[in-house]
């Protein structure tokens, strides 16, 4: 068996693309157009002049929140959209992330940078430990372990005071760097968003690696990719752990930027938001995934002047894009927009 | 009776009073997955609002069995609302999208509630008095009894709409083929309605049942729903008798945990076990053995 890889995945030195077998190199306009240059480049572009438009402290925390959100939906769309994963627990492992900051920072005086990437070994180790009996699950089941998993996670992380300081919380010191405290939306923006940029290239080259065709394979149809030598398994374990690490780190990013953590990180309303922020963008386009980030952390600061009426708004609007959108803003609006080209071509 | 014996007792009637709500919660979560493989996350709010609309009714001052009625009619018009106007309409989405629709759905209904019935906690007058029954040593408060009444014949019920009826005899052939069953002439879109509807109204009844003993609070479905789901998933998603077996299970595991291990992880209980059931019986207790067609 271990000679049958997946198309594309060679035991040859050079590597094989797809693109080098067939001879269908893309032209330097298609390059451009790509998710990988041209998407790429469009969201550096964004990053770059949002700030011109930034003028008080409020909007530098709601644009921070919406690159924290993005760097977990980013990664849990490898998950759901192109491993056909559901998960309904990843606030768990975002919250863990938030935790593993906060308690090693204050409790053990671990430096910030030093705390990240321990909670996020610690959140992978986790994720792979107990990926292999869940992903065996499919559909339902899967969403009900998933689910099981995050809310064990919230309700852990209320009862255990001594360590974590239950329901209400705890403080996070402000991280220092050479003596200098990181504090305020503007310099957070930035760190922010070198996370996210790093993030959506790390998804789009394991998309466009053998992985993501190996990934695409199984969503398309398991049985079919397993015949045919992909280690299906290995795959599903692999997206699991990678979303749930870039879901660690997004967490230690929001408690040194809130300087705050709270057990509703882990809520199960926050799982579902996070999966929502998948669906709402568009499932298997990284950039949907920003942009569905993007419009759910504003949609809720938008609702605010509603007061009380805010929640039935927020749930109606959900509603109403999934009935008529089902395939998420992105997907929809494009293909509207192809629509509209080629009746414009036609007439 | 020896004390440990008592407690155990006592431990006992309470799990199983709470197991037969989650088993009204997961009845409904089967009987709407049979009839569309949708999980209604707002399975949950059905629940609440059984609650709560009674309480409004009865602090309007009708009497308790016409709020009653009130509040189980108004929650089956909701659950039927919610699959005309939503789920009928997305019949063809994919599971996650489903999912987010009724999950917003919940979102929606308890933004609902909180705005015309208010935030507060809400406590419904027990049906019969509130003297303790003392039986071999320990007690039964008269509500548990209304409790496991009221779900036996709901059970009793369903087994006869489901056996004995055609309305109920096409029900479950919708669920076993929906092409098959509109090939001899069922009425596929109505069976998902009454399916909702039905839901609706095993969540109500939950809801109004279990109010005296918990009170009522806008989001008590939450957690309701979510252990409601776990029943059925731990019996086998879509079967009657597992939703039964899986919400009577959970209740007592629940409650023996909560006694004999930690009070403080009581709602932790039930997801554990979920989980550790799973990883050996992936498809739950009761549930079909299910082989893969290409």
């Amino acid at each position: 068996m271990a000679d049958i890889r997946p198309s594309g995945y060679s035991k040859h030195r050079k590597k094989q693309t797809y693109s080098r077998r067939l001879g269908t190199r893309a032209t330097p306009l298609q390059t451009l157009m790509s998710e990988r240059v041209g998407g790429m480049g469009a969201l550096i572009l964004v990053i770059l002049v949002l700030p011109l438009l930034l003028s008080n402290n409020y909007q530098y925390d709601v644009a921070i929140s919406m690159g924290i959100n993005a760097i977990v939906v980013v990664g849990l769309n490898l998950l759901i959209g192109y491993a056909g994963q559901i998960s309904l627990g990843h606030a768990g492992f975002y919250a863990l992330g938030a935790y593993a900051s906060a308690i090693l920072t204050t409790r053990y005086g671990l430096h910030g940078a030093l705390a990240m990437p321990l909670g996020a070994i610690g959140v992978g180790l986790m994720a792979y430990v107990i990926a292999r009996p869940i992903l065996r699950l499919s559909g339902h089941y899967l969403a009900m372990a998933t689910l099981g998993v995050g809310i064990i996670i919230n309700i852990a992380i209320s009862r255990e005071a001594w360590l974590t300081g239950g329901p209400d919380g705890m403080y996070v010191p402000a991280m220092q760097v050479a003596g200098v405290e990181l504090y305020g939306g503007q310099i957070w923006y930035w760190i922010v968003a070198a996370f996210l940029i790093l993030a959506v290239w790390l998804a789009l080259n394991l998309i466009d690696s053998p992985i993501g065709r190996a990934l695409r394979g199984l969503h398309g149809a398991e049985v079919a990719a397993e015949t045919s030598g992909v280690d299906t398994t290995r795959y599903k374990v692999m997206v699991f752990v990678i979303s749930a690490v870039m879901a660690s780190v997004a967490g230690s990013l929001s408690a040194h930027f809130s300087e705050f953590v709270t057990p509703d990180k882990a809520s199960f309303f926050h799982s579902i938001l996070f999966v929502t922020m998948v669906v709402f963008g568009g499932m298997a386009s990284t950039f949907g995934a920003v942009v569905g980030a993007a419009a759910l952390t504003l949609l809720p600061q938008l609702l605010a002047d509603f007061a009380s009426y805010e929640h039935m708004i927020l749930g109606l609007i959900m509603m109403v894009v999934m009935i008529f959108m089902p395939k998420g803003l992105v997907p929809s609006l494009g293909a509207l927009a192809r629509r509209r080209r080629r009746q414009e071509a036609r007439s | 009776m020896p004390p440990a014996l008592v407690e155990l007792l006592q431990f006992l009637f309470s799990g199983l009073t709470s197991g037969a709500i989650y088993a009204l919660v997961a009845l409904g979560f089967a009987l709407i997955y049979n009839a569309s493989h949708v999980i209604n996350f707002a399975q949950g709010e059905f629940v609440m609002l059984g609650g709560m609309v009674t309480w409004a009714l009865l602090s309007q001052g009708v009497g308790l069995p016409l709020a009653i009625l009130g509040a189980v009619a108004l929650t089956v018009l909701i659950g039927l609302a919610l699959e005309k106007l939503a789920i009928e309409r997305a019949r063809n989405a994919d599971v996650v999208t489903l999912i987010i629709i009724t999950v917003g759905a919940g979102i929606f209904l308890r933004g609902l509630t909180s705005v015309t019935l208010g935030k507060d906690l809400h406590a419904l007058p027990a049906f019969s008095g509130n003297d303790p029954i003392d039986i071999l040593g320990a007690t039964l408060i008269p509500q548990s009894l209304w409790i496991l009444g009221v779900t036996a014949a709901v059970m009793v019920a369903l087994h006869l709409f489901f056996n004995h009826t055609l309305l109920g005899k096409a029900i479950l052939a919708t669920s076993h083929n929906p092409l098959a069953a509109r090939l001899v002439g069922v009425n596929v879109n109505f069976v998902l309605l009454l399916s909702f509807g039905l839901s609706a109204l095993l969540g109500a009844v939950a809801g109004i049942l279990i109010a005296p003993i918990t009170a009522t609070h806008f989001e008590v479905g939450i957690m309701l729903g979510l252990k409601g789901f776990a029943a059925a998933i731990l019996g086998g998603l879509g079967s009657g008798p597992g939703a039964i077996v899986g919400g009577l299970l959970l209740g007592i595991i629940e409650s023996l945990g909560a006694g004999y291990i930690s009070s403080e992880y009581k709602d932790a209980m039930a997801f554990v076990v979920i989980l550790g059931v799973l990883f050996f019986m992936p498809s739950g207790l009761l549930g079909k053995r299910g082989t893969e067609r290409v």
